[in-house]
Formats: structure tokens, sequence, C-alpha cells
């Protein structure tokens, strides 16, 4: 029976840890740090919405529907699927110089490119040039992973489905048509073009598609997408690049063309112009429409008013909200003895 | 051990009844008994990975993301990749398999060394040692001193006379005074001879194996006879030979069956309400979960029917267009995509959570008793918050709230009270331990542990001051203690209460020492003078006379009779000469009650010879009369004690443990209600209800339940209740209102009646409207049942804590059992979940632990669950725009690790560190603990909340970066409104909210949260950086497909400006809730944090720490504590002095001496200083017990 315990073994440490003394930081939502927070954060919104509103009200857009619904549109004739090919030219005039660089997206709606078995139906393997998986393509593909026992490549249908209207552009300067250049390139991501999307190392391009077969709605096969640039064919056609993109939501707009080439450079000047449409995309029988878009861009990217008012309106609500606290707060707060 | 880990044999069919041979293997083998090696380990080698893995999908959380992961295989459903599920599963299997595993490990490391103990075994007519594990049942074994009993054992022969033998079952039932076993006579006689206990051939025929410790029925038939064998001849595995130099045993039971392992293992296992609740809830999501799929599986069928199937030019169905199987495909693919609204990481961190708070009470240093160098215990981790929610305390008195020490603290001599301090100023001075004590070094038999404070005592004694000369006499020759005198001078007290060790004590430093007894005189030094008194007769204690006197003769011949007692039954029987005397006595008693001090009144008689005699011959026929002997013998005794002469008074304090009335009173503020469950007597209990201000002075009344009949009791129990609450609705609500304090005092014989169904409730009620509640002589069947009936109908969580066996049923009974460690006994703490030195540790254990584990634990559930509600949710908005199509809205990479990276630590962090308010807060506010009561912090209400909140969050999530993004472009016309940087703006923003929202709940930042906070974001930006990078696309093109996506889209302005508008459009609702609802309805928290914040320090102003003194005009019963018949044993029975006499004629006696000995467990163990005898100490000496070995001695 010891007397007194001859050491203190088990007596725990003394750290600011096991005692759960840490130091530490307590805020608190008091008065002083909410209502003049609030005054900030709500002035500062306030001050980003206004300018993202003036800078989304600068940007200038021009848009047209030419899916063909209604008969007086140019565009009825081509809506009817079985005439193929079909040409349809739109007349249009803008009123405005729409200031360049000027950018010409094409439009889709009602059209799910988000549908899960759409959007996985491709093989990532195949389109950054695996040859093996040019001989048995991955089964994400499936439907589109064969036709009559021949691989398709590229497979899936996100490829077979790619957006194949053709446009050209012309401005009718004193009746007579000058055409506008569109250029094509540099219109994907530059990931995508240089590291997502490959083609074979096989040259010609041609050799490495021996043995496959083009997906069924193409009418031509991937390795001779771009007559006019052979380095603008196989996978990483720029067309083809921002339709494998697939949009996040079932209405979108992708990018066709930018204009460019002297002298549109500088933008498009008001006038009358008109679109030669190659309409081979099929649309009317899910109820999707098709669009042209004309646009420039800010440092904000494309027209969007939606973030320009949210941010007013959150700001202007912040604001508001501090000077109810400061009521509430002058009024009801609450007894400090007790 | 068997090779599958299975049950060995499985019993063909239940024993009933037991039959075996000593010495005689082969008679035994066909029985199939069970070894002497145990097993409590689960696992081996070979059966740990199917076993652990079957065990563990029994959980339905794992079973579920099992049955996730099948419906993943299916190529038709799968709507994620394999990996999203399986990483997270075989992390939660993991480490909870490594948790099992080291769990069985030291189970395993244990059962090894009880197994290969060694014990002497007689094999082949020869005694060998052998392993543990290897004895077998009928085999005879010798144990030696301090040896644990390697089996249960028939005794059949020991070193002491009588074939007696010592034992200690501190491990089976707590107590530590030692027990008697002893043999038949027909085996004793085998004694040591090896060769006659070989050829001993008994047959044994008794019980099946069962947990009944403390009954044994069977016979053992030797040579033609049977001898019926009882507990008093059985030696339990478990025990520990004391004071015994050895004995035989035939072994009964071995290994799994023993008593000892029948009664472990069974323990029940304990939730807590949270985890109750939580089971509930995620049923409800379970639900809720496949409501969200039902509607998302019809959405699908009507898209199919409306545009899916116009689609069908660039999407055809494979497997026909029939809509409604695209639905059922739907229903289990969203079954896949929603699972997180059921988060399997949500049991791992809750443990780890629960691991983390454990740890902290294990290492609280204010939790840590130095005296005995015991730190506080989580023995169980998995109830925590639990601690933050009790509404009732159920404590055991003895060695809980007292310490089971008595001290003499004061007492009034012949009208002039002693004890107190005063200074020169004439002020009395309160007694701490730097109060100079009095100096007892004239004395040399003094006991140096005995403290006294008042001089005046002393010199008083010095003066030889006849009537305090008379008053230590007495105290040193009215009593039933036994001394021993080891080495000369150095006297050892063995007393069966402490109340008569401490008298006895305090005369001995006074200089009346008692020194030692005969059966028929007493032997004291009266200051420094050896004196031998005549004992003639002991008037002995019991419930009824309260009293005990004692009559002797002093070696100058003269008769006395000495008395002490209860002042109302020795104020009785006063001679009426001492009136002014006793109005001063009382006085002083009065005081000393009102300090909660036990008192006694002394006082004497003189008797003269002749009476004497006459009245000696009386009792002599009375006592050998048959006929109502003890009520002719009260008649007796009543009929001497009268015209006594008082001498004075008494005062014991019964001490306390540190800090029990502060403990007791911060409980009460937190509004936890205390019952005391004690095995004591009433007038004890109530005492001690007094002193620890459990029952106040100031309390309109206190009620005592004492009925006999359940008429009575119910009586008394309408009469209470109709008291409490004049007017006399019955409307039965949860907690009644109550005009004024009341308490309850019940009775253990009453108690029997409320428990029964019919009263039950009425009881119930009744004492739930008390503020305080103590049963006395309750026995520890009924403290599991008082527990059970709370637990039952109030629906609150409950606490038990007690430090002896008697408390093991009420702490298992108990949602939390508390053990008091560091004592004598262990079985409390064995099967207790909290355990600590100290009864005042509670309140830390309560008000700070506790609430810091509920309020971490629910700050953590409403987070866990936001958080994961808000991420799940998003999907459910994006199926209406994606076709239902069970597309996902975040990179797979991202699903995977939210849970499990992203978002882990931070919240972890929070709820292993957070806090309201410090410690010291906490104490100076035990208001701060009735949310917990109240489940305020996390119910079904607070879920809804948060499902709520999630529902606000995803639809912002979902809108705003929809509406911001669907028709722009990046700053170079490129594509930006894309499905993969869609996904990437959605997770980042998503990202950003729950952890500004974490920032949120925090109230305590430390460094390491800050740390866990930033590093996940960061994380979340390095990890997506690298998974959307070249490389790790070039190593596996289909696994990271989201290449490029990073930089392309989070380097435009609008992104950034997305995320900020999202989070704050997020956050800002909640902080102005918050704001708004602090102003105008202040929680109980909102108002202490402020002022924390007010008083700009860390620590509260210090408390006014009054000490605690009553002013009362109630005084205690009366100090015994014992129970009767010991003064018996003292003069006229069995006595002996060692070395024992012959041993035929002591059989008779010896079972009843035994007997009649253990009735109040733990008194024996007598210590005036703060140190309980040592339960460890190896060699135990020798104790009171066995001076009463036998012998009837004809004096009388």
């Amino acid at each position: 029976m010891a007397k007194q315990a001859p050491d203190f073994a088990n007596r725990p440490d003394n750290t600011a840890f096991t005692q759960q003394r840490l130091p530490a930081w307590q805020p608190m939502l008091s008065a002083g740090i909410v209502i003049p927070g609030f005054v900030l954060i709500g002035l500062a919104f306030i001050g980003i919405g206004v300018a993202l509103l003036v800078t989304s009200q600068s940007i200038q857009v021009f848009e047209m529907d030419y899916t063909g619904v209604g008969n007086n549109h140019p565009c009825f004739h081509c809506s009817d699927p079985k005439p193929k090919p079909c040409v349809c030219k739109l007349n249009f005039t803008i009123d405005f110089f729409l200031k360049g660089p000027v950018f010409f997206y094409y439009g889709l709606s009602n059209y799910f490119q988000n549908y899960r078995k759409y959007s996985v139906s491709k093989d990532d393997d195949q389109l950054s040039g695996n040859l093996k998986n040019f001989e048995s393509p991955s089964d994400t593909c499936s439907p589109y992973q064969r036709d009559n026992n021949k691989p398709i490549v590229p497979c899936g249908s996100i490829a077979n489905s790619m957006f194949n209207d053709t446009f050209k552009l012309y401005q009718n300067v004193n009746a007579t048509m000058k055409p506008v250049n569109f250029d094509g390139k540099g219109i994907a991501w530059w990931t995508d073009y240089n590291i997502k999307y490959r083609n074979p190392d096989t040259t010609p391009l041609r050799n490495a598609f021996n043995n496959t077969v083009k997906p069924i709605f193409w009418p031509v096969p991937a390795y001779e997408l771009d007559p006019k640039d052979p380095a603008n064919n196989g996978f990483i056609n720029q067309n083809f690049l921002v339709w494998m993109r697939t949009a996040a939501l079932p209405d979108f707009r992708k990018l066709y063309a930018r204009i460019n080439d002297p002298p549109y450079a500088e933008g498009l000047p008001a006038g009358s112009y008109m679109l030669e449409i190659q309409y081979n995309y099929p649309v009317l029988a899910f109820g999707g429409t098709k669009k042209v878009v004309f646009s420039n861009v800010s440092w904000m990217g494309g027209k969007n008013d939606f973030l320009g008012i949210a941010y007013l309106v959150i700001g202007t609500l912040c604001v508001l909200m501090s000077i109810v606290m400061l009521i509430v707060y002058a009024k009801f707060k609450f007894p400090e003895e007790d | 051990m068997s090779f599958f880990g299975v049950e060995r044999v499985r019993k063909k069919e239940r024993e009933l009844e037991r039959k075996l041979r000593a010495n005689d293997r082969e008679f035994n083998l066909p029985f199939k008994y069970a070894t002497n090696g145990i097993k409590t380990s689960k696992y081996n080698p070979f059966t740990f990975l199917p076993l652990n893995l079957f065990e563990q999908f029994q959980r339905i959380a794992n079973a579920y993301f099992l049955f996730l992961l099948v419906l993943q295989v299916i190529p038709q459903i799968s709507s994620l990749s394999w990996f999203t599920t399986v990483v997270p599963l075989v992390l939660v299997l993991t480490v909870t398999a490594a948790k099992d595993a080291t769990d069985d490990l030291n189970r395993h490391r244990s059962d090894n060394q009880v197994n290969n103990r060694k014990v002497d075994v007689l094999i082949d007519r020869k005694l060998r040692s052998e392993k543990w594990m290897d004895v077998q049942v009928g085999d005879i074994i010798k144990l030696e001193n301090n040896q644990f009993v390697t089996a249960d054992l028939l005794l059949l022969s020991s070193s002491e006379p009588l074939n007696l033998v010592y034992i200690e079952t501190a491990e089976l039932d707590g107590e530590t005074n030692l027990k008697v076993r002893q043999a038949l006579t027909v085996t004793g006689d085998l004694g040591e001879d090896v060769e006659k206990l070989a050829d001993f051939n008994g047959e044994v025929r008794c019980e099946p194996p069962n947990n009944r410790l403390d009954r044994f029925t069977g016979t053992l038939t030797h040579a033609g006879q049977k001898y019926p064998l009882d507990n008093e001849k059985i030696l339990l595995r478990g025990c520990t030979l004391r004071n015994t130099g050895w004995c035989f045993g035939l072994v009964l039971f071995g290994g799994p069956e023993t008593k000892l392992m029948q009664n472990c293992g069974k323990s029940t296992f304990k939730r807590t309400s949270i985890d109750r609740l939580m089971n509930v809830l995620v049923l409800c999501i379970f639900g809720f979960l496949a409501f969200m799929c039902v509607i998302l599986a019809i959405g699908n069928c009507l898209w199919e029917l409306k545009a899916g199937s116009q689609f069908t030019v660039f999407l055809p169905r494979q497997d026909g267009n029939s809509a409604g199987f695209s639905a059922f495909l739907t229903f289990w693919s969203y079954v896949i995509i929603l699972n997180t609204v059921v988060p399997i990481s949500l049991y791992v961190s809750v443990e780890i959570i629960r691991l983390g708070n454990s740890f902290y009470i294990d290492w609280d240093r204010k939790m840590y008793h130095p005296r005995n160098d015991t730190p506080a215990e989580a023995r169980t981790t998995t109830l925590n918050e639990e601690l933050g929610q009790i509404k009732y305390v159920f404590s055991d008195k003895t060695g809980t709230l007292t310490q089971n020490i008595m001290t003499f603290n004061k007492c009034s001599i012949n009208g002039k009270s002693y004890g107190d301090v005063f200074d020169y100023a004439g002020q009395r001075l309160d007694i701490t331990e730097h109060t100079d004590p009095v100096d007892f070094s004239f004395n040399p038999l003094a006991d140096p542990r005995f403290v006294f404070h008042d001089h005046a005592l002393v010199e008083a004694v010095k003066l030889e001051n006849p009537e305090v000369h008379a008053f230590f006499r007495l105290l040193a020759l009215c009593h039933t203690v036994m001394a021993e005198e080891k080495k000369e001078g150095e006297l050892s007290y063995q007393a069966q209460s402490p109340d008569e060790g401490a008298l006895v004590t305090a005369a001995r430093n006074f200089g009346f020492v008692f020194r030692s007894r005969t059966p028929d005189s007493v032997s004291i030094v009266e200051m420094g003078e050896q004196r031998r008194y005549e004992l003639l007769a002991i008037l002995d204690f019991n419930n009824v006379r309260k009293r005990m006197s004692v009559i002797v003769r002093s070696p100058e011949g003269k008769l006395r009779l000495y008395c002490k007692g209860a002042d109302t039954i020795v104020y009785e029987r006063l001679h009426q000469s001492c009136g002014k005397l006793m109005d001063v006595t009382t006085e002083h008693m009065n005081e000393f009650a009102g300090e909660g001090l036990r008192t006694l009144a002394l006082a004497y008689r003189d008797l003269d010879q002749e009476y004497f005699s006459q009245w000696k011959q009386r009792h002599h026929e009375v006592s050998t009369s048959l006929d109502d002997r003890d009520g002719r013998l009260d008649e007796l005794y009543e009929e001497i004690e009268t015209d006594l002469q008082l001498l004075g008074a008494t005062a014991i304090e019964d001490k306390l443990q540190d800090g029990v009335p502060q403990t007791i009173e911060q409980l009460a503020k937190a509004d936890i209600k205390v019952w005391v469950l004690t095995g004591d007597k009433q007038e004890t209990a109530e005492n001690i209800g007094y002193s620890c201000n459990l029952l106040r002075e100031e309390m309109n009344e206190v009620f005592v339940l004492s009925g006999n009949s359940p008429e009575d009791v119910r009586r008394e129990l309408r009469n209470a209740l109709s008291s409490m609450k004049p007017a006399g609705d019955s409307t039965v609500l949860p907690d009644e209102a109550v005009n004024g304090e009341y308490g309850l005092v019940v009775n253990g014989h009453s108690l029997g009646y409320p428990l029964e169904r019919s009263m039950e409730l009425d009881f119930l009620r009744t004492a739930c409207m008390c503020k305080a509640v103590i049963c006395c002589r309750v026995t520890p069947l009924q403290k599991a049942q008082v527990v059970e009936l709370v637990e039952e109908y109030k629906q609150a969580v409950t606490l038990a804590i007690g430090d002896g066996a008697n408390d093991v049923s009420m702490i298992k009974a108990a949602h939390i059992g508390v053990g008091i460690s560091g004592q004598e006994g262990m079985q409390a703490v064995l099967s207790s979940d909290y355990s600590f030195a100290q009864f005042r540790f509670l309140q830390r254990l309560l008000l700070v632990h506790g609430r810091w584990s509920y309020l971490r634990m629910c700050k953590f559930l409403r987070y866990f669950f936001y958080k994961n509600f808000t991420f799940t949710f998003v999907h459910f908005w994006y199926a209406f725009f994606c076709g239902f199509s069970a597309q996902t809205v975040y990179d797979e990479w991202f699903i995977t690790l939210y849970n499990l990276v992203y978002t882990a630590l931070p919240v972890l962090g929070m709820s292993l560190f957070d806090q309201d308010v410090n410690d010291k807060w906490s104490f100076q506010h035990p208001e701060l603990y009735l949310p917990g009561q109240l489940n305020l912090y996390f119910s079904k209400k607070a879920f809804f909340k948060c499902a709520l909140h999630s529902c606000y969050s995803s639809l912002v999530l979902f809108f705003i970066p929809y509406a911001a993004m669907h028709d722009t472009v990046r700053a170079d016309g490129k594509d930006v409104a894309d499905y993969q940087s869609f996904a990437l703006l959605t997770q980042t923003c998503l990202l950003f909210t729950v952890t500004i929202q974490l920032g949120l709940e925090m109230s305590y930042w430390t460094a390491v949260n800050t740390l866990f906070v930033v590093g996940s974001l960061v994380m979340y930006f390095a990890v997506t950086f690298t998974m959307y990078s070249n490389g790790m696309f070039l190593a596996l093109p289909s696994a990271f497909p989201f290449v490029g996506t990073a930089r392309n889209s989070l380097n435009q302005p609008n992104i950034w400006l997305t995320i900020l508008l999202t989070s704050i459009l997020c956050v800002l609702p909640v902080v102005t809730c918050r704001f708004l609802f602090i102003q105008l309805c202040p929680t109980i928290n909102d108002k202490v944090m402020l002022k924390v914040r007010q008083a700009k320090t860390k620590d509260p102003p210090l408390p006014r720490r009054a000490r605690i003194r009553r002013t009362s005009s109630r005084r205690s019963g009366y100090a015994f504590s014992h129970a009767q018949g010991y003064g018996d044993l003292v003069t006229s029975g069995r006595f002996l002095r060692r070395p024992a006499p012959s041993r035929s004629s002591g059989l008779a006696h010896a079972g009843r001496s035994t007997t009649s000995f253990s009735p109040m467990g733990r008194s024996a163990g007598y210590s005036p200083t703060g140190r309980p005898q040592n339960a460890k100490v190896q060699d135990v000496e020798v104790t009171s017990l066995q001076m009463y070995r036998s012998v009837r001695d004809p004096a009388l």
C-alpha cells in the first residue's frame, strides 16, 4: 500500500491539443460584422452587376431561325427530308455595324446531346488514335459500333449524328454577291485539337481506315471531311471537334466559323446579306429547330444579361436586408443582462 | 481452438445435470464437458476475411453499397463507373476490418496469457504443473496462497483448520472483504496426502452450467454416502485464494462453463439515441430516394413517349421502344446516381468522431485523480454524444458520493462543544488543510492518521476533566471493534461499521486506547495506564433499539452501563436530573446536524451489584428460552437502560467525496435529476442527501414512502401527489409543473410495490415531480428496475454511476454506465462505459465532454446531410434537362472523391475541435446543457430543415450556372456551355458553397481547421487540374475524358463570377436568418457566447464559492450503519484466538458464523484516512474474520 503514488505514470499529457485548449478564432454573427458586410457585398455586387450589364448590352447578336417551318420560309422546301441535297438561300439585312471579330454559330434546340446513352456513345481511345480500337471499337459505341460486322470509325452516336449543314455567306453589294470568308480554323479547344483527339500516325491517313466503315449517316469518311485542307481531316477536323464537345443542355449553339478575313475582320457593315445553306440535317422529326447566330464577344464571353441582372438584384437585396437587419438590431437586440 | 472458429461442439442437447467422477478422465470424457481453455477471440487467420466481411455486410449501409455495386455492373442500368462505389466501399471495409483485427488480436493475446497460466494438477498420482487450458473436469488441482482459482472447484481440503479457505471475490462481485469457504469433513480429511487424494473417486452430480454466482446445488457421493453440496463449498473461477497455505479442489466446470465466463459476454450493445434516430432517418432517406427515383422514372417514361421516341434518328433504342422498360431501367440508374443521399462515409466519420472525442476524455487532466494515479477512461467509444443528453443520473451512495470514511469531527461533552477552531477575535474559522492540527505525540499509541483541530479538547483530557474522561472511556469500551496488535504499539482496528471505527480511533488518540478484548474482558490503556475491564454483557444494537450498551466492571470493581445511541432514543431513557444538560447538548447536536454530521448521544449508568446479578440471572434464563427470545430480551434490555446520565454527543462526518455538493448543484442547474439508489438505511441515506445538497432544508416537503403493503404505498403516493399538485387535474404530461420543491425518500421494502405494473406510473409521476429522489435499502435488481422504469416511460437518457458490484446491474441497464475506478473492486468499472476516480468528474464528463460531443455530433450530422443532399439534389434538377437519362451533373471522379477527399477533413476537423464556449464558461452556465436533453440540435425537425436548406442550395447551384451559361461562350468565342465545362462549373460552385457553409457552422477556428478547410479547396484544384491534365489523359484516355476542361473554363471571368454569385446566393439567406434569429429569439448558446464575447476574456469570473453551510434543525437519527448480530459474536458466541482449537467442535457453527458475517459487504475495510484499503495488496493481513473462527465458549 503505497502512501503516495511514486510517480504519475498515468497522468495525461498537458498539451493544448489533449486538453482542448488550442488557440482559436471564434467568429460570431454579430451586428458589427453582418450589417457592414451586407452593405459591402451589396455595393460590390451592384458594381459588378452594372459592369456586366453594360458589357452584355454592348455585345451585338444577330440570329435567324432556318428550320423552315411555314410555307413562305425560304428553307421550307428543304425541311422535307427527301430531296437531298437541298440548298436554301436566306436573305437578310443587318441594320447596324456588327463589330468584329464576328463569330458565326449554328444552334439546335430540343436536341439532347446530354442524354446519357448519347453522350457516352463514343470511344475515347479510338478518337485519340489508338489503332486497336479501330479494329474493335468499345462497347460504349453501341449501337454504332459495327456496320455489317465492320468496325465503324469514328464509332458511336455522337460522331454518327455530326451536324452536316454547311453555310456560305455573301454580302449584297449593289446586287452583286460578295462572298464573306468563313474561317473554320481555331474554333475548337486547343486541348481537344492537340491532346484529346489525334489521328493515327499512319500516312496517308486513309490507310488507317482500311477495313473500317464510315459512320452510317456520313456522306464521306472521316479522312475526307475537308477536301480543301488535308490537315483538317480525320479526328482533328475542327467541326468534328466542336460537335464532339457535347452540349450540357438541350438548347445549344456551336461555333461554326470566325469571320476574320479583311475587309470583314473589322466587322460586318450594315446592309443586306445572303446565307447559302446546304440543308442536310433533319431536326423537325424530333421537334427541334435550327438557327444561325452572328455575334461578337467581350471579356465576359457572349451576350448574357442574366448574370448582370442577377448581380444587380442580389446586390440590391443585400443592401435592403442590411437595412432591415439594422432596424431589427436597433429595436430588438436581445437584452444583455440575464 | 477449432480450425474454423465455429463453436466447437455445439452442445448436442441442453445439459440437464452434470455428472462427474474425480480422478477419472475416462469416465468424464463421454460427456464432452468443456475443458478449461477459454476463447473470447472471434477469428483466426483463415476465418478472419470471410467472417469479418460477412459481419460487415450485415450492416445495412454496407449491404446497400454492395447492392449498388451489383447494379452498376449491369450495363443497361449502370449510370456511374464502378469505381465510384468501390473506392469508398473498400475504404470503409478496410478501416473497419483493421479495427476488428486489432481488437481480436488483443483478445487472442489475453486468452493466451490466461490459458497458459500454470497450476498443479494431480495426474497419475503425482502433482504436475499444467497449463490452465489443459485442466479438465474431474481433475484435482492444488492451489496456493494468492493464486487465482483456475476453474469452478469443489473444495476438498485446505491447510487451515476446519478445512476453511479464505477467498477474495473482487473480480466476481467487487467485494474485497474475505469470504470463507469450507470443505466437507469427509474430503477435508484427505488433507495434503497425494496418495489419498489420488484414490479419491467421489462422484458429483450437480446443476448444469449457469451464471448464478450465489447459488449452487449438487451432491457428492463417496464411499456409498451422499453429501449435499452448496455454494459454501465451491470456489469460483475469478476468486483469489487469501491467507490460506494451500487447498485442493475438484474441477466441476471448466473454461467457458464457469460461472465467471457465463456471466460475461452478454453485455448488451448500447446504442445512442442519435443512432436510433439515424436509423429512422436512413429509412426515411431510403423512402425519399425511392420517391425521387419514381418521379424521375415517370418523367423518363413521359419523355420517352413525347420526345425520345422522335429523337431515335440520332439515338436509336436497342431495347425496343418500350417507354415503360426504359423507365424501369431509369429507376435503377437513378438509384445509383442518387445513392449519395445515403452516405456510407457517414458511418465511418461518426465512428471516427466518437473515437476522437473519447480520446479527449482519456486525455483530460482535469479528470485525472493524482492520489491513485487514475485517469478517466472512455471504455466505450460509441456513446459520447449521449453524454450531452443525460436527463437522469442514478447514483450509488457509498463509495460514490461518500468515501465510506468516517471521521470524528466534533463532540459535545457535558454541555461544552469541541471541534471548532476560533481565531483570537472569537470568529469561527473554516478548517482547511493549513489549520494547525492537534499534536498527539503525548500518546505513543495514537493513530498518526487521525486529525483533530480543536486544542481545547486535548487540554481538557490532560486536565483530567472527569466527564471528558468518562466520555472517551465510553467510546473505548462500548463497541464491537476488534483490535489487532501485530507489533508492540501498532494497533489496527477491524470495525464492522466505519462509524464505530472512527469513534474508537478518536478515543484512542485522546488517550483511551482500546487494546484488546477477550470474550469477557476489554483491555484499554487509559492515559498511559493499562486497565482491564470485565465485560459483563453487550446489549447489542439493532434497528429497533437504535442503541447499544455494554455493562462492564472496572478494575476497581465498579459496575457501569455505557450506552450510545440515537439521540431521541437515548434522551427518552435519561434521568430527569440531566434536563439542563439535555437542552445544551440538543443545541449542539442541532448545530452538528446542520453541518451534515451524524450524531450519537452518549450516556452511562452506575449499577449496583445486587440488581445486576438479579438481572443477569433473568438474562440467562431468557437467552436460553425458546419462545419469543428476542422480544423478551428487548424488554430486559429496556429495563436496565433507564435512568441514564447524559455524557455528551459525538458528531461524525460521513466524508463525502470531494466536490460532491457542488457537483450535484451544478447538475441540478443543468436540469439533470439525480436519484440516489443505495443499499444503505433510510436515515443514513437521508442524511447524506442533506449533506450533499440533494435534499434541502428549503424544500416544501420531503415525502417518505415506507409503507409495508401495496395499499399503504399507494396511499402515500396519492398523498404526495395531491400535496404537490393541489389542483387535481390528472393529465399525465412528460414533465409536470410543480408548485415548489419536493424531495422523495423511498424505502427498499416499499419500493417493491411501485415497481409492479399497477403502480409504477403513479410512482414515476410522483418521483419525477420531485427535485430529488432517494431510494434506500434497494437490492441490485431493484436498482436496475428503477433505471429501466425511467427509461421506459420517460424516454429520457439515463446515466448510472457506482463503484461496487451491486451497481453493475444498474450500470448495465442505464444508457450510460459510469464506474468509479481506482478503488477496491473492478466489477463496476469492468461493466461501465466510462470510468473515473471521483464523483465530481461527472460534471466535467457531462457538462463539458458530453455537451461538446453532442454539439459536435449534431453539427456534424446536420452539415453532413446538408452537403450530401445538396450534392445529390442537383442531379435531380438536371434530370429535367437531360431527358431523365440518369446523366450525372458532375465528373465521375468528383463523385468518387467528394465525400472522401474534398469534404471529409474540414467537417472532421469541425467535429473534433468545435466548441461554442470553453470549459470554464460551460461550468459557469450549466443551463447550456439543456438543449441536449431536449434533442434540440439534431432531431427530425432539424433534419427536415437540412433537407429544405439543401433543396434551396441545390436549386441555386443548378439554375444559376444554367442561366449564366446556357447561351454564352468563352471570351474567344469558343464553347463553354458544353457538358464538361458545365460539370466543372457546378461542382466547383458546390464545393465553394459547402465549404463556406462549413465556415458558417464552425465556431472554433483552430489552425488545424483552417488548414483543413483551405487545404481541401487547394486539394480540390490540385486534384482537378491533375486529373484533367494531358498526362493523365494520355495514360488512360477513357478514364480521364475531361482533359483540358479546367484550363479552358477556369480562365474565364464569367465562370468565376458565376461561382461567386452562386456561393454568395447560397449563403446569404442563411446568414440573414441566423442573424435575425439571434436578435429576435436568441438561444441560450447565443446568449452565453455574446456574454463571453463581451467579457473579452477567455475565462469567466471566478464563481463565489461560498462554503455550503446549512442551518438546519434536522439531525440524524443515529449513526450506526452496521447490521445487528455482531455483538453476539463478540461476547457469547464463537470466539477464538489463534491457533484454532480442535476441529470437531467448531464444525457445527462455522457455517453460521460465515453466513452471518457478510451482510454489509464492504464495511470491513475501515481506514480513517482518505486511502481505502487497497484491493491489490498481495498479502492480505489477517482480518477480523479469522478471529471469529469457531468454538463455542459457554461463558454465559
